[in-house]
Order: structure tokens, then C-alpha cells, then sequence
């Protein structure tokens, strides 16, 4: 055999051996992949992305554009790891290398600065965060958004991605709530933290007032903590790994507390990284323990009232249901029947689709940093969900929401766009 | 490698398109490799989106002396899809469609892209389905069971690809495209559409196939016999042909396997048992009931600890997701794993068995045995780690003992997986001098100047041409990894 090659990767945290060798490259994830559906090449399948992965390890490949742009392509949706029979930790190859990509592949000037401001500073803050919010639904509302948008400035200035992360913004944000506690209503059946989230707070802060009327009507009593910050996904899936050890450990100190039955999040996105605190802080000797407790608390909402069990609708719902499932919701944390029980117990019809686990594109950003790759994805799922005539898309993951109701008006469909949660609040 | 040969890529992208072309080192890397073990570079990567584009791409590969591999997932096991070094792949990822679907006839003619599952599932809603399902069947593409004769597990009952494959559309090197069959069952004069299949792409590309569809039957049993030993689990097979039941499928998962299996399945294979066979039962319900209790008797009377049938679909498919997943699972266990693909008469499965068990032993190798029992067709998998060399040439030498125990059986080298590059150099042990040339003619007729897939199937060198391709060294080929 040749002398042991020299990595392309530097020290510290890269995909490394014990991770990567557990890929036999038996191409099994390959159907799988969104990918590697819409473009057919294998770099952008799952086990072309390992491979390169091996390659840079091994030096045969540099850390350069060709690697970070398949890099770049993939959406983190898991599929893949679904599919995989071997149990490669796909997820943990794909934050390890899009690490080394952060911390030694230099993007333009501009970008660097917009990254690193965004994750760095508006994100962790919720403070800042509401401020950029404002800023960011006067550009929404004053018509500078279409202009901006039309003209390809936010492409050229490296942008896209912030302004993708800005969608319509919330005339009322969820912080207000932070610090409060909701009653349940009736007898007392539980006591949970919920996590308001970070985009979610100031785009989706109606969602979050749902989840708490649909808890509290069950018999749940709602705490908002205080303290609370970004779980730290955006961070973990763009290769910032050190920032999202440190809101893992805020989220911890914030709402790790023995009054609390289960730490809730209606975000499958949220909800995935926070079951993975405990692999994040595994070495960390002060949190490692803790985080594990915290792990075993977090629930999405769906998982969390399937558990408890929902208390009998003052509606039923009588609509022709098709849900999809989130990405973050199926693959990363394996939970697809909960969503499902629940539209079923207050009265929809659900109605099956192709392929409803496979990915819509959405994946955060990556609608609007790989929009034709997204589009052309989102168009193959449409197609599923269209031939099985429904009247709602319901799914469980903001993100999702946006980009189905993109779809639904790209594909010319009468059918409205709902989070499982709002069904449940319309019963309630 | 790459292609030296002036404007070989500019006539690709003017053929197929700007965006149909890969010609950088960091792409070409990536068609370097199958599901198997063997690697070598390509010069450049094609995708056509028709068959004219595939004509033009052959045409061009002819005139340029090029050598031509066609790719569909590249799942294969025996190195067929692997290029020449610096040669050209055309792959058919972006040829997948299904063209049409003739329920009356029940045939389907699809592009070589078509993913196998993907048949199945687009035509379940009209209750038919398409027989050979590879464990791959997730993944890979019909164009590629075509190329390599492709089975798996109900093969027993239904035959492989080439029992399924009616009619194809083949583009000769000379660009030239032709037709063999059709929908008919059966073809007049030369059988060319069954000769296409299993020709592991040497003599045409195949850019269209029509193919049957069967009804689904009517009632599925699938039973588990778990037995104490391979021996007993071995014997139990010739005992339930000739109990003259012929079941879809007879599967063998040995102890070991099933082991590593169930810690990702987690189907419930018994962890403690020396072998199971998995038994599937098709077709009329009341005769499916009837040979259900048939396999359950000879199975106990064959010293089975006990027999369980899978109550509904779910635990159905969790007992088949075990099976066919099972090869990747070991992923779990091995860095690499080496597949092999011998058969034997039935009545022979014991001996081969104990034979397997006894080179695992010489050679101080792990080797774990999923197998189609009902036909007599082996999957040794011997674990193995690449960075350990001398290691790897332990997992040859035994591979090689354990093939040539086939032959000796009155067996064969290869049932489902392909000759492809790993196994030419034995089938000079399985045919004369003489059957090899006639092969050769045969090939050399359609493939005159030996671009297409050059240096399989056949133990080189051989008369016609020198070799000037990859080392066939694997270990070379695969340094570093």
C-alpha cells in the first residue's frame, strides 16, 4: 500500500474513518436522495458526498470549490440515512465536513460577513434578532423586498441567503411571551417548556400562540423560559458546531428543570438538534451528563400530545388531509405515525401520497442559495401530492409550510397549507 | 486519467448538451467505483437523454477508438460498470423513463434509468408488479439487471431478467439502432433479445426494454424455519422441493448474519439460532394454505426449533427488509466486505457449507453466508478491512477456494451478480479453450473492436487485442482505499 496520504482536512472536528468506513458504497441511498433525483450525478448523491469526504481525507481531493460545491447541494435532509442499511452517521459526516469548510474554505469577503453576522450575532440574540426582524418587514412591506428580489441584487451581493431567512414577518413576535406561564385549562394532565424558536418567533409567532391554546386545552400547562435562545440548528447544519455547543448549553441552563414533564418544540428542525445535545456536549464534562437528561425530555408536539393523548375535539375536522412528513420530523428523529394519529383523531381524512417522506426542498436556506435544484425537487413531490386530490397539505416544520405553499401555486392547486398544530387549534 | 483524445468532450457536450458532461478529475473520481471492489477512472462521463444522443455518442466513441462502459446505479457487485481507465461512461441516470405501460398485455417498456422499484411501484395501483427484485432493487436500474442477468430472491419461482425481458432497443457501436423482440412472449429466429441479456454490456447499449408485468397473486405466505445449524437449515431445502412444493422464494440467513442483521432490522430473527430459512408461498389462497402447512411439516421434520409466519403485510416486510438489506448491514461490522455469487446443485448446499466454514478457518477469516437456498446460489461474505493488505490477499485466496468448490460441485461461478472483471480470470475453468473462442466470435460480431465494457467477462489476455487498461491488481487499483 502507498505511504499514509496527508488530509485535506485540518485538525479537529472532520469526518474521519471510524464515521466514513461504515459506507460500503452499496448505492442504496441513492434512490433516496433529492439530490441525486433531480440531477443524476453521483457527487450529489449520498454516497458520492462520503466518498469525497474519503478522497479529501485521504488527499486526493483538495478542499476547493468542486468539494464545497456538493457540499453546499446537499439539503441535510436525512433520506439518506434512512435508507441506509450500514448506519453511516450521514448527518454527523455532513456537520463535520461542512465545518472544515467553514473554518478553511474561503467564501467571498461579503459572505463571510453576512455568515458571521448572522449566525454570530443576530441569531443568538433575541434582542438583536427582533430588531433585524423590524428592519427586515419594512423592507418586506415598502416594496423594496420585490425590487431587491427581481433585480438579482441579493445573488450578486451574496445575500440570498439572509433575505431567504426573512420570510413574511409577524407583526407581533413571540418574545413577548417569554417569562410567562399558560394555565391549562381543566384538569392538569402535564407541565412542559416550549421552545418559541428564533425564526419562528418573529414569522411564525401565530403558530407558536397555537401550540400553546392547543396544550393548554389538552391540559397542559405552558412555560416560556426566559432564557431561552436558538437551539442552534441553522448553526450546526452551516458547519458552525462551537456556536451551537454554546446555545446547547443555554437551552440546557434555561430549561432543564425537574417541574418540567417534557421540553416541546413545533419545529421539527429544532426538535431534531435538540435531541442531539447529548452527542454535542458528549465531551463536555460540565454538560454532558445534563444535556443527556435534556435529550430525553425534548418532544416534538406531535410526539408529545400522541403520548398524552389528545382530550375528544369540540370540532371534528371533515377535509381530505394529505400530510407530508418533514424531513427532520422522519428521518432524523423517526417519528411519522404521531402526526398522523392526531389528524386522524379529530376527523381528517388522511389521505396516503407517494413518496410523503422524501424531501420538498425547502432545507432551511436552500430554496433561495440552490433554487433550481429546490424547484425542480419541490415540482416531483407536487406531482405526488397532487394525484391524491387533497384539500389540505398539512406538515409539521415551518420551513416545509413555505415552500408547499411555493409548490402549490406553481402547480396551479386549490388546496391550503397548514402546520398539524393549527388543524389541532381549528378543533379546539 | 484523462481522455487525450482532442475533442472528445466538445463533441460530448455538443451531442448531449453543456451540462451532460463530466471531464474534471474531481467529477471522474466519483465513477470510479461500484457497490463492489474494484476502481478505475474514467476519462470522461456522458448523460444522454435519448437513444439518437446515445447513436451519436457511440458513433463518436467508434470513430475515436474509444472504450465505452454504460452505468445505471452502479450497485453491481462484479465490476461490470467499472470503466476502462480513461475511458468513457455513458450514464443513463437522466434516461429513466417509463415510456409506456400496456396493461392488457401486461408489459412495460422502460429506459435503462427506470430504478427496478420504481417499475413496481408505478404499476401496484393495477395489481401488477415486476418479478426480479435484486436486493438493490431500491437503487438500481433496470438497464442494469438487463446487463447482468439480474435475480433475486423470488427468481426461484419466477426466473431471472432473462425470464422477464421481451423486447429491447439496442444501439450497436457502429451508432446503428436496432430492435429485437417486442411484446410477444416468444421471439422467431435468433433469440437476440435473450442474448442482450446477461451480455454484460459488450456487444450493444441498451436504451429501451419492454418487459412483462405480472399479476400479483392472490395470497402470500412468508414463514421463518429456524433451525439449530446450517446443516439441518441446509438439508431442509432439498427436503421441501422434493416434497414437490416449489416456493417463491428459499432463503438462507446463517446464524452470524442474521445476528448483525437483526441489530438493524430488528425483525425479530431468533439471535440465538444456527440458520433460519426464509420461505415465501404464492398463489391461490387455498393452495398457498395448503403448502404453508406442507413447509411447516418438512421443516420440523428436518429438526427446525420452530417455524413462524408473519401474521400481516408490516411483518411481512420487516422479514424481507432483514434479507435483502442484509449485505449492507454488515457496513455495521466491516469496513469492507467481499461478495461472492457461486452456485451448487441443491443437494450440494450442506457440503458447500461446510467447505465455506472450513476456509473461514484457513485463512483466519470472518465469513458470513446469506444465500438463495432454493437455488442453490451462494453469497459468501468475507469481512475484510482495506488498509490491511496482506489481509485482503487472504479474502482472495479463499474467495477462489470457495468458487472452485462450485466447479467441482458441478456448480457455477456466478448466478446473479455478473462475470464482470472479478471473475473472468476462472471462467477459463468452467469452458474449453474452444467454447470461449466460439463466445468471442459471438461477441466479436457485434463488438468487432472490443470498446464496449472491454476486458470483461473474458480471461484476458486472450488472442485478439493486448491489454493496456487498469492494473489488475486490486489492491493497486485500490490504493489507499
Amino acid at each position: 500500500m502507498a505511504e499514509k496520504p496527508v488530509s485535506n482536512f485540518s485538525s479537529g472536528e472532520k469526518p474521519t474513518w471510524d464515521l466514513y468506513s461504515k459506507c460500503v458504497h452499496c448505492g442504496l441511498c441513492l434512490d433516496q436522495c433529492p439530490t441525486y433525483r433531480a440531477l443524476g450525478t453521483e457527487m450529489d448523491s449520498p454516497r458520492g458526498r462520503i466518498y469525497q469526504m474519503v478522497l479529501v481525507d485521504q488527499g486526493r481531493l483538495a478542499l476547493a470549490d468542486s468539494f464545497v460545491t456538493h457540499i453546499d447541494r446537499c439539503l441535510g435532509c436525512l433520506n439518506c440515512q434512512t435508507a441506509c442499511p450500514s448506519g453511516v452517521p450521514y448527518g454527523s459526516l455532513l456537520e463535520r465536513a461542512r465545518s472544515q469548510i467553514e473554518e478553511n474554505y474561503p467564501r467571498s469577503w461579503l459572505q463571510r460577513k453576512v455568515r458571521s453576522h448572522f449566525y454570530g450575532t443576530v441569531l443568538p440574540s433575541f434582542g438583536k434578532l427582533a430588531r433585524h426582524a423590524k428592519l427586515v418587514r419594512f423592507y418586506q412591506r415598502s416594496g423594496l423586498q420585490g425590487l431587491a428580489r427581481g433585480s438579482g441584487l441579493l445573488k450578486l451581493l451574496g445575500v440570498a441567503e439572509l433575505d431567504a431567512l426573512s420570510p413574511r414577518i409577524e407583526s407581533d413576535f413571540s418574545f413577548a411571551d417569554l417569562g410567562r406561564v399558560y394555565p391549562a385549562e381543566g384538569a392538569q394532565r402535564g407541565r412542559v417548556a416550549l421552545l418559541i424558536g428564533c425564526i419562528s418567533s418573529v414569522a411564525f409567532a401565530e403558530l407558536n400562540r397555537a401550540t400553546i391554546r392547543v396544550l393548554t386545552r389538552n391540559g397542559i400547562e405552558v412555560h416560556v423560559p426566559q432564557s431561552q435562545s436558538c437551539c442552534g440548528a441553522l448553526h450546526l447544519h452551516a458547519g458552525y458546531i462551537e456556536q451551537s455547543r454554546t446555545l446547547a448549553r443555554h437551552n440546557i441552563d434555561a430549561m432543564l428543570k425537574p417541574e418540567f414533564d417534557a421540553i416541546v418544540t413545533n419545529a421539527a428542525g429544532c426538535g431534531s438538534t435538540m435531541k442531539e445535545y447529548a452527542a454535542l456536549l458528549e465531551h463536555d464534562p460540565q454538560y454532558a451528563k445534563r444535556a443527556q437528561e435534556f435529550v430525553v425530555k425534548v418532544r416534538d408536539i406531535s410526539e408529545y400530545l400522541a403520548q398524552v393523548g389528545l382530550v375528544e375535539p369540540a370540532h371534528k375536522l371533515k377535509a381530505r388531509v394529505t400530510y407530508q412528513d418533514p424531513c427532520h420530523l422522519a428521518h432524523a428523529q423517526g417519528i411519522r405515525s404521531a402526526p398522523r394519529q392526531l389528524l386522524k383523531f379529530i376527523g381528517a381524512e388522511v389521505v396516503e401520497s407517494p413518496r410523503a417522506d422524501s424531501c420538498c426542498g425547502s432545507a432551511g436556506v436552500y430554496n433561495v442559495t440552490q433554487n433550481e435544484i429546490s424547484m425542480k425537487i419541490l415540482d416531483e413531490k407536487m406531482g405526488y401530492i397532487a394525484s391524491v386530490e387533497p384539500e389540505i397539505v398539512a406538515t409539521a416544520n415551518v420551513g416545509c409550510m413555505l415552500q408547499y405553499a411555493a409548490g402549490i401555486k406553481r402547480k396551479g392547486m386549490n388546496a391550503r397549507v397548514v402546520h398539524v398544530v393549527e388543524l389541532l387549534d381549528e378543533a379546539y | 486519467m484523462p481522455v487525450n483524445l482532442p475533442g472528445l468532450v466538445e463533441h460530448l457536450r455538443e451531442i448531449a448538451g453543456r451540462d451532460a458532461v463530466l471531464d474534471r478529475p474531481e467529477d471522474l473520481m466519483l465513477y470510479e467505483y461500484d457497490a463492489g471492489i474494484r476502481k478505475s477512472t474514467p476519462g470522461a462521463v456522458v448523460f444522454p437523454q435519448n437513444t439518437e444522443q446515445v447513436s451519436q455518442i457511440m458513433r463518436l466513441a467508434t470513430a475515436l477508438n474509444v472504450a465505452v462502459v454504460a452505468r445505471g446505479a452502479g450497485t453491481g457487485l462484479s465490476g461490470g460498470s467499472i470503466p476502462q481507465a480513461g475511458g468513457l461512461v455513458i450514464a443513463f441516470s437522466r434516461m429513466n423513463r417509463i415510456l409506456e405501460v400496456d396493461v392488457e398485455n401486461q408489459r412495460a417498456t422502460v429506459r435503462p434509468g427506470v430504478v427496478n422499484l420504481q417499475l413496481s411501484e408505478h404499476v401496484s395501483h393495477l395489481g401488477l408488479y415486476f418479478a426480479p427484485d435484486p436486493s438493490s432493487q431500491k437503487a438500481c436500474t433496470i438497464g442494469g439487471n438487463v446487463a447482468e442477468n439480474s435475480g433475486g430472491p423470488h427468481t426461484l419461482m419466477h426466473g431471472v431478467t432473462v425470464n422477464h425481458v421481451t423486447g429491447v432497443e439496442v444501439v450497436m457501436p457502429s451508432g446503428e439502432i436496432v430492435h429485437f423482440g417486442g411484446k410477444a412472449a416468444e421471439s422467431y429466429g435468433y433469440d437476440l433479445t435473450g442474448f442482450m441479456v446477461g451480455s454484460e454490456g459488450t456487444v450493444g447499449i441498451v436504451t429501451a426494454i419492454t418487459v412483462k408485468l405480472l399479476r400479483k397473486p392472490e395470497k402470500i405466505a412468508t414463514l421463518l424455519g429456524v433451525f439449530e445449524s446450517v446443516d439441518d437449515a441446509a438439508l431442509t431445502v432439498s427436503a421441501i422441493t422434493a416434497a414437490g412444493i416449489t416456493p417463491a422464494a428459499l432463503e438462507m440467513l446463517d446464524g452470524w448474519t442474521l445476528r448483525t442483521v437483526e441489530a438493524f432490522c430488528h425483525a425479530g430473527y431468533p439471535l440465538d439460532a444456527g440458520a433460519v430459512l426464509l420461505i415465501e408461498l404464492e398463489g391461490l389462497r387455498e393452495a398457498v394454505e395448503e403448502q404453508a402447512i406442507a413447509v411447516r411439516e418438512v421443516c420440523l421434520s428436518q429438526k427446525a426449533r420452530e417455524v413462524r409466519r408473519a401474521k400481516d403485510d408490516d411483518e411481512r416486510a420487516l422479514l424481507w427488509k432483514g434479507r435483502k438489506m442484509a449485505f449492507a448491514a454488515l457496513g455495521r461490522v466491516t469496513p469492507s466486505y467481499y461478495t461472492q455469487d457461486g452456485v451448487v446443485p441443491r443437494s450440494q448446499i450442506p457440503a458447500v457449507m461446510r467447505h465455506i466454514g472450513n476456509v473461514a478457518k484457513k485463512y483466519d477469516l470472518t465469513i458470513g453466508n446469506i444465500f438463495h437456498a432454493g437455488d442453490g446460489n451462494l453469497h459468501p461474505l468475507i469481512l475484510f478491512d482495506m488498509r490491511n493488505a496482506e489481509q485482503f490477499e487472504r479474502v482472495l485466496s479463499a474467495s477462489s477456494e470457495i468458487l472452485e468448490f462450485c466447479i467441482q460441485c458441478g456448480g457455477s461461478i456466478t448466478g446473479e451478480h455478473g462475470v464482470g472483471l472479478e471473475k473472468r480470470d476462472l471462467m477459463s475453468r468452467l469452458f474449453t479453450e474452444e467454447d470461449l473462442d466460439v463466445m468471442i466470435s459471438l461477441r466479436n460480431a457485434f463488438n468487432g473492436r472490443d470498446i464496449l465494457n472491454p476486458q470483461k467477462i473474458f480471461p484476458t489476455p486472450r488472442m485478439c487485442r493486448e491489454i493496456t487498461g487498469p492494473s489488475q491488481n486490486p489492491v493497486l487499483m485500490q490504493e489507499g482505499l
